[in-house]
């Protein structure tokens, strides 16, 4: 298929120079996109023009470019990661868009995710619920049992795998309307319930998993599935019905 | 000069011996020992968590937003172990044969055999952890195959399998980052190492948000920070993965090995414009079930590149299987160097079947078939239809690569499924990197080097799923023993002051640097210096390497480098997050690494693994036309000495031996 090479878009962009300044949206345009571009190298052909006119570039969070680091965000046209499923920015590609359109990119937002600058946000709240208890308490061990030794049901496994698979970007967070992160947790809750070596320190795991999440200002769910549909791994909500019933069973024990 | 401190005794036995041997420290003086780790990914977090569960106290440095993030995420395929759970006569020899093989007889035995060793223990390790590898509906694990080898010994978890066992690894991380004993550095850059009195004692590191520059002591410092691909520009690796750890490692004294052997991986996605920003592999485990071929007739490439013809339009006999034919033994799944050297030497003779002229098929069609025909029995389907046939197949193929084929989809906008995939090799890993010692020890006393940031195991060519195995090998089985036996001395040492002029001196250097680049106000962003560069290396040093190329990118990279210090442009200031300083800092590293990587390929002349020298290869018999080794000549590791100026690099060679191994051409036909 013959690339389109002309599209010419107009691009609103937050712009915000650091954490304690307030910031404001900036217009752009650029020309000549090729729908083969990915919405990375869009942003990549706007700076290095922003660059040519001796201006400062936009500052966004991007590493793989394949869709597995998660490091990549923005809010594009009001959905986390853009307007196509199960993928994320850096996967987004151009021929989404057509020749004219105007784009508004803005970073998450969540009382939990604070800007850095411009598109950049901190999600180390992320890893500080991680911390909180989302591993097995193994020590490396050249004695560990042998990985054969406790079967697991292919249907476990592979339901462990599903939730495993998140890459841990926010987008759940960032399209949510109560800045939840139930289906990030519940998918580390999940992924260790399932499996017979998370299950000595599942009850422990689950409430302090929680409770942090809480003290990181997230919000609760209401069970509106936003984040189910812009997820761009497709976590599944059951996950966090697997984690409130795992949090029950915690917290009657 | 250079010793690799290879234990005596049997092979079999050197690990165990030397473990005995070594020095050990006491469970309470541990927590008088501070480690640096740079770098999060398998190795750098594998040796951060279980040096931690140790009790030394770590500092860990990423310059991502979280160590979940580095870039062995992205490893599809799987990780190989000596397990022989298919019992098909897999064996810890037989796995290190394999490598050694594989790696054209360029690495040193010794280490791999102890890869080999405590690969088994790594897939224990992990499942207990909770990685959720692929099961059989026994319950027990599964494997596939994978490229040069003839037993099916790799574990996986769909495509994901990196993200999966790096996940694991940052999950013991984080266990020790919630107890204080890692101390996490998000968002921090490693601009130099610190040496004193002779010994690595510390980092100068930037806060990528805030631009402040820090200085962190520590008894010994650990670099797991990743190959350098990224000298092509154009690579599979992340957009931030660089060379600049190990690079100003190797300028405070560091002999940097075998930098010009790098692996250009078969089956990438082909690129489609000027302003591509990386290239995207597709696993090689597609080659267990992918068949590759262009035309045979040039009339049929030419109606395909027009458009008036389909792939799926040519009939069996009118496909050149290129692999198949050249290699009827391994066919498909011949080594990464074998397979992609195959493809460009089809596009080059005119076949390639996309617009650009650099692309062969991968087609799953043949396989799909085979699936479902199979699918049709077990579930007792009498006489199928091949509509039927096609449908039970293509959810078999789903399910064992599913992920890949989306990701093929989302970027190309063509259905895998239904029309085979094109692909085309591109840069993917460095087998070259910091020499080490079998302790992993660098050449300065108290720096280590882990992962694709050291040389030791993967020789000329590394094979497919061995780069998790020797990552996590390195962290959580090999660094934990070794760099007791050098920290054994310090437990008396105290800790280490940062307010000494080595820390003065090196801290001035960085500051200098940054601010020469953010005053420099040239006319040039950085990655126009880093396309240029890539494109010397990439039609110089790239797939096949000639003595005149390798001179000619010798000087331009010197007169790029040149033209960047005087021309580059980076905006913003020092002290706020600016990723142009971030890139500028890395290209400025890459542009030395450049020169010296084409230096080591015009001083090997022979062939070898992923390096194809034009001059070396056999003119006639079965091999006609095949990488020629020389092993009279080349038996060594090239490891080079800084000298001030990358042209001036004066090499150490360490003579390899083989005395478990016969060495042999390597044949795959």
């Amino acid at each position: 298929m013959a690339a389109n090479t002309g599209m010419n878009l107009t691009l609103k962009i937050w712009r915000q120079k650091d954490a304690k300044s307030s910031g404001k949206m900036e217009t752009y345009q650029v020309r000549d996109i090729s729908d083969h571009m990915s919405f990375l190298e869009m942003m990549d052909v706007l700076n290095e023009q922003l660059i040519g006119e001796g201006k400062e570039p936009v500052a966004f969070d991007h590493d793989c470019r394949e869709g597995i680091c998660g490091m990549c965000s923005m809010y594009i046209n009001g959905e986390a990661h853009g307007p196509d499923r199960g993928v994320t920015t850096c996967q987004l590609h151009m021929r989404k868009f057509k020749d004219g359109d105007t784009i508004y990119i803005e970073p998450w937002r969540a009382t939990a995710f604070p800007v850095v600058k411009d598109l950049v946000v901190d999600r180390s709240s992320f890893d500080r619920v991680m911390n909180a208890g989302g591993f097995v308490s193994v020590n490396t061990s050249g004695n560990a049992q042998d990985a054969n030794a406790i079967p697991i049901p292919k249907e476990d496994a592979d339901k462990a795998f599903d939730a495993a698979t998140c890459i841990g970007c926010g987008a759940c967070v960032a399209t949510c309307k109560n800045a939840s992160a139930m289906l990030f947790v519940s998918a580390k809750v999940s992924q260790l319930s399932l499996l017979p070596q998370g299950q000595v320190e599942a009850k422990d795991r689950v409430q302090k998993m929680v409770d942090q999440m809480d003290k990181e200002g997230f919000g609760n769910c209401t069970n509106t599935g936003a984040c189910e549909v812009e997820c761009p791994k497709g976590i599944s909500l059951d996950n966090i019905a697997r984690m409130n019933s795992e949090y029950l069973k915690a917290s009657t024990k | 000069m250079l010793d690799s401190k290879i234990p005596g005794g049997p092979l079999k036995d050197k690990w165990t011996k030397h473990k005995n041997e070594i020095n050990v420290v006491n469970p309470a003086n541990k927590r008088f020992i501070d480690v640096i780790v740079v770098g999060s990914g398998l190795a750098g977090g594998a040796a951060a968590a279980s040096l931690a569960e140790l009790g030394y106290n770590v500092k860990c440095f990423c310059f991502q937003d979280s160590p979940r993030r580095a870039h062995s995420i992205a490893a599809q395929g799987g990780i190989n172990a000596a397990k022989n759970y298919q019992n098909d006569g897999d064996s810890t020899y037989r796995l290190f044969y394999d490598t050694v093989k594989g790696g054209d007889y360029r690495a040193r035995e010794a280490n791999v055999y102890r890869l080999a060793e405590v690969s088994a223990n790594i897939i224990d390790q992990c499942v207990a952890q909770g990685v959720p590898f692929a099961r059989e509906y026994g319950g027990l694990l599964d494997n596939r195959s994978f490229g040069g080898v003839l037993v099916s010994r790799t574990f996986y978890a769909k495509g994901q399998t990196g993200q999966q066992l790096l996940l694991g690894a940052y999950s013991a991380m984080s266990r020790q980052i919630g107890k204080g004993k890692i101390k996490m550095y998000n968002r921090h850059e490693m601009l130099e190492l610190v040496i004193v009195d002779g010994k690595a004692r510390g980092i100068i590191a930037r806060n990528l948000i805030t631009g402040e520059i820090e200085r962190h002591s520590a008894h010994a410092v650990v670099l797991g920070s990743g190959g350098y691909g990224n000298v092509f520009f154009l690579s599979t690796n992340a957009m931030g993965s660089n060379v600049s750890a190990a690079w100003r490692a190797h300028k405070k004294g560091a002999f940097f090995a075998n930098p010009c052997y790098t692996q250009i991986h078969p089956t990438c996605i082909p690129r489609s414009g000027d302003y591509q920003s990386k290239l995207t592999l597709m696993s090689e485990s597609l080659r267990n079930d992918g068949r590759i071929w262009v035309p045979k007739d040039m009339k049929d490439v030419e109606a395909i590149r027009a458009g008036k013809k389909k792939p799926t339009d040519l009939k069996e006999e009118e496909r050149d299987y290129y692999l198949e034919r050249r290699y009827p033994a391994f066919g498909n799944l011949v080594p990464r160097d074998v397979a992609s050297r195959a493809a460009k030497e089809r596009c080059d003779a005119g076949y390639g079947v996309n617009e650009t002229g650099e692309a062969v098929y991968l087609d799953f069609s043949s396989a799909i078939m085979r699936y479902g025909r199979e699918k049709a029995t077990v579930d007792g389907i009498k006489n199928p239809s091949d509509q039927k046939v096609r449908e039970l197949g293509e959810k078999i193929v789903e399910a064992k690569y599913g992920n890949l084929f989306q990701m093929y989809e989302k970027i190309t906008d063509d259905n895998p499924y239904k029309t085979p995939m094109m692909i085309y090799p591109a840069v993917h890993y460095t087998m070259g990197g910091l020499w080490v010692d079998y302790n992993l020890m660098t050449t300065i006393p108290g720096c280590f080097a882990a992962g694709e940031a050291n040389f030791s195991d993967h020789g000329a060519n590394r094979l497919g799923a061995s780069a998790l195995m020797q990552g996590l090998a390195d962290g959580y089985f090999v660094l934990p023993y070794t760099i007791g036996d050098y920290l054994a001395n310090d437990i008396r040492t105290g800790e280490i002051p940062t307010d000494s002029k080595e820390f003065d001196e090196a801290e001035k250097d960085v500051k200098q640097r940054i601010e020469r680049l953010i005053n420099n106000k040239g006319t040039k962003s950085v990655d126009h210096f880093h396309k240029r560069l890539g494109k010397v290396m990439w039609d110089k040093v790239g797939m096949s390497r000639n003595a005149q190329g390798l001179q000619e990118a010798m000087a331009e990279i010197k007169q790029i480098r040149e033209e960047f210090h005087n021309d580059v442009f980076v905006p913003g200031t020092a002290n706020e997050f600016n990723p142009e300083l971030e890139k500028a800092t890395r290209v400025a590293d890459f542009l030395e690494l450049g020169e010296l990587f084409a230096k080591d390929a015009l001083e090997r002349n022979e062939s070898c693994g992923g390096h194809f020298r034009e001059e070396s290869v056999e003119l006639d018999g079965e091999q006609k036309g095949e990488a020629k080794r020389d092993d009279v000549n080349f038996t060594y590791v090239a490891a080079w000495e800084w000298n001030g100026d990358p042209a001036a690099s004066v090499v150490h060679k360490e003579q390899l031996e083989f005395k478990n191994i016969e060495l042999k051409q390597r044949s795959y036909k």
